[in-house]
């Protein structure tokens, strides 16, 4: 997928302006916030849970090629064929390749965010192979012009509902329904018939098992079952990163992930699939992939960003950021949205065209403190802070007014008369109604906020004055 | 003897608005402690820090060694700058085992100005009094780097007339973020429309909080809405009655 971070600021202001997102967006705090927080409270001995899932997940990724090898080994042993991408142009040429290695012509897919770094959808459309999203959020999308998903769970959490009727009735060309179960059944007749006529599914894979070659998914909404029973052909696509060593780890996890991400103690899904249809299977396919990408992921190994392979894209630290609340994924720019995409796409797609993310943040520590995995978020966006400062990367404006401040502070015979003046020029500005409204070079500030001015003397000249008439020598 | 301590006045207030310090200076000389003021402090360095230059911060860090590791104890009226100088200089010290030897001699002895009045000075009477509500804004970095909550209500249930009234979403952030407060202005402000409207909605009279940062933020946009009656004031200043 192509990054569209470069345009942050502009896509901002657009969705503050945005009413309807602003009131839609309401739902992350009202439903996914609220949600967590049951969840956990319900979880005896979360914090333990937490750090023994940590553990295991640090174990995986210490000794990631072992376990990426013993998976490969083992999922063979079980007919699975496992391929390997070092980038996401790779996988999706492997998808195609094997789409027509089998003739297959008519993909159902269910939700994966490494097929929206791939950019699957467009790759296979271009090798004539007809995809459908299946599950509803990102069916909704796909009809609506390919827009992408802004979240990683719920992908049409910017949408509300009119806006879905609307769009159900002018693409189904149907009487438009507001009732939910019946925009839902609609949805699903049109969906029943791709699933039938299908002969390749793809699905994204929540986890790999290395111990039994497994490939793991987690939904709600049973769309996923179709694609990996119906069709021929099942394809998992997934990032490296995503493997555990064993099935006791998968439980592990397990016990945190839904809770984390909807607030349910499991989803109402859970499959863990291992190979295709053996002689004497009811069904399953006949073949079966995984696709495993890199995609930048091993350059993180070992290195200052290593906490961030341990993610298990719950999505609870956009649902509890502040600036995600307000801007929503899209003005993100690339696949993943909020602190861990603020992350992740600098990594994956450089610092030099992805500027705001670590800047756009308060550093308010939440997602750090709800992260099942305690990746600790604002402290790499600080180092990613500190790579964009050292190489440079930051206005010039801004490198010179930090330059000045550093030199200043550290010198006190400059600082405090800087000090003191910095506090006339604001008496000066904000006049009798003892307000700065306007401020250059601050015009962040002033724009939306007042200031008030400063007192007349500064504390240090107010304790020494104190000093002196307690002691007069 | 009287123990001593080093107050570390943050670089905002210093300027902005003395009364705080000064109610803090009065809360630690109440609690029969010797208040220390170094003249030469400047700022713990946090807004270096948290733009990526840690050359700067760590300059600032060694001059905060050099200026307080002397005293028994040292203390912030300040979450946020505290959280910088407790939590976060171990990173930036992190390659000066000296410097980092020395911090960890002084490491146990800071404390953010709630924090120290409650669980060092074990303060049980104050001279300020409120009549009314007050609500309590949680400052995240109080919150979440030092585990500032408790302590601040407790003090406030030491004010005479004082009746606290919690806020929905006491603890999200107000949107200030330093530098972020600026670069993102809009989307700043319309975090904080969050927090203006929560407070509002308790009908306290004023919100209370104990970081600079975030009053100048909530009452900066208080005021640009029209609202000029909320007072927000520093927790220090409502225990002294500074206000």
């Amino acid at each position: 997928m192509q990054s569209q971070t470069m345009q942050f600021k502009a896509r901002a202001g657009q969705k503050l302006a945005d009413q309807r997102l602003q009131q839609n967006l309401k739902k992350l705090s009202t439903k996914f916030v609220t949600g967590r927080a049951a969840a956990i409270a319900a979880l005896d001995g979360f914090e333990d849970i937490r750090d023994a899932a940590v553990r295991r997940r640090n174990l995986a990724l210490n000794t990631l090629d072992v376990w990426l090898e013993r998976f490969e080994a083992e999922a063979q042993r079980r007919g699975t064929t496992v391929l390997w991408a070092q980038t996401p142009q790779e996988a999706a040429d492997l998808v195609v390749r094997i789409a027509r290695k089998h003739g297959c012509t008519r993909a159902i897919k269910s939700k994966s965010m490494v097929s929206e770094e791939m950019g699957l959808n467009a790759a296979l459309e271009a090798a004539a192979v007809q995809v459908t999203e299946t599950d509803l959020g990102e069916y909704i999308l796909q009809i609506n012009g390919n827009e992408p998903p802004s979240h990683i769970i719920a992908p049409v959490v910017h949408k509300d509902k009119e806006e879905i009727a609307d769009l159900f009735a002018k693409v189904h060309h149907t009487a438009r329904k507001t009732d939910i179960p019946e925009m839902t059944r609609e949805a699903r007749e049109v969906l029943r018939e791709k699933f039938l006529a299908a002969d390749m599914g793809i699905t994204g894979g929540n986890f790999i098992v290395a111990e039994t070659g497994s490939v793991a998914l987690v939904t709600n909404e049973g769309n996923e079952g179709m694609c990996t029973i119906l069709p021929r052909v099942h394809v998992a696509v997934t990032g490296i990163e995503k493997v555990l060593p064993t099935l006791e780890d998968l439980a592990a996890v397990m016990r945190l992930l839904p809770r984390s991400a909807t607030g349910q103690s499991i989803s109402n899904y859970f499959s863990v699939l291992t190979g295709p249809r053996r002689s004497g299977d009811l069904d399953g396919p006949e073949h079966m992939y995984v696709v495993l990408l890199d995609g930048g992921r091993s350059s993180l190994v070992g290195g200052a960003f290593a906490e961030m392979l341990r993610c298990i894209r719950c999505g609870a630290c956009m649902n509890h950021c502040p600036v995600y609340q307000k801007i929503g994924g899209h003005t993100y720019g690339w696949v993943y949205p909020g602190p861990m995409g603020s992350v992740l796409t600098p990594s994956y797609q450089g610092l030099e065209s992805t500027q705001d993310l670590p800047q756009a943040a308060t550093l308010c520590g939440q997602c750090q403190v709800v992260c099942p995995m305690k990746i600790p978020l604002p402290d790499l966006l600080r180092k990613l802070r500190e790579q964009q400062f050292e190489r440079g990367l930051r206005p010039g404006m801004e490198r010179w007014a930090l330059r000045i401040w550093g030199y200043a502070a550290r010198h006190p015979w400059l600082y405090r008369p800087g000090a003191r003046l910095a506090s006339r020029v604001l008496r000066l500005l904000g006049g009798e109604r003892r307000r700065v409204q306007h401020l250059p070079g601050a015009s962040g500030w002033t724009a939306y906020r007042d200031l008030p001015v400063p007192s007349q003397t500064t504390f240090k000249q107010q304790f020494a004055q104190r000093a002196r008439e307690k002691n007069p020598s | 003897m009287k123990k001593r301590v080093g107050l570390f006045i943050t670089c905002l207030a210093d300027v902005m608005r003395p009364s705080i310090p000064m109610a803090a200076v009065e809360l630690l000389e109440a609690g029969h402690f010797e208040v220390h003021v170094p003249m030469a402090q400047t700022c713990c360095g946090q807004p270096g820090y948290n733009s990526g230059d840690r050359r700067t911060t760590l300059a600032l860090a060694e001059k905060f060694l050099d200026e307080f590791e002397g005293f028994d104890y040292v203390v912030a009226p300040s979450g946020s700058c505290m959280g910088t100088i407790r939590t976060h200089y171990p990173d930036v010290l992190k390659d000066q085992p000296d410097l980092l030897r020395r911090f960890a001699a002084i490491q146990p002895r800071l404390y953010e100005l709630t924090d120290f009045l409650v669980n060092v000075a074990g303060l049980r009477q104050v001279t300020g009094q409120f009549e009314g509500e007050v609500t309590y804004h949680d400052s995240c970095s109080g919150l979440r780097e030092l585990g500032i909550k408790h302590q601040p209500r407790q003090l406030l249930s030491l004010v005479p007339g004082l009746r606290l009234r919690e806020m929905e979403q006491c603890e999200q952030c107000c949107g200030f973020g330093g530098t972020f407060a600026v670069k993102y202005g809009n989307v700043s402000a319309a975090i904080a429309d969050d927090k203006c409207a929560n407070i509002q909605a308790t009908q306290a009279r004023a919100v209370v909080l104990g970081d600079l940062g975030c009053m100048l933020q909530i009452e900066g946009r208080l005021r640009r809405q029209g609202d000029n009656t909320t007072q927000v004031l520093h927790i220090a200043e409502v225990l002294t009655g500074r206000h």
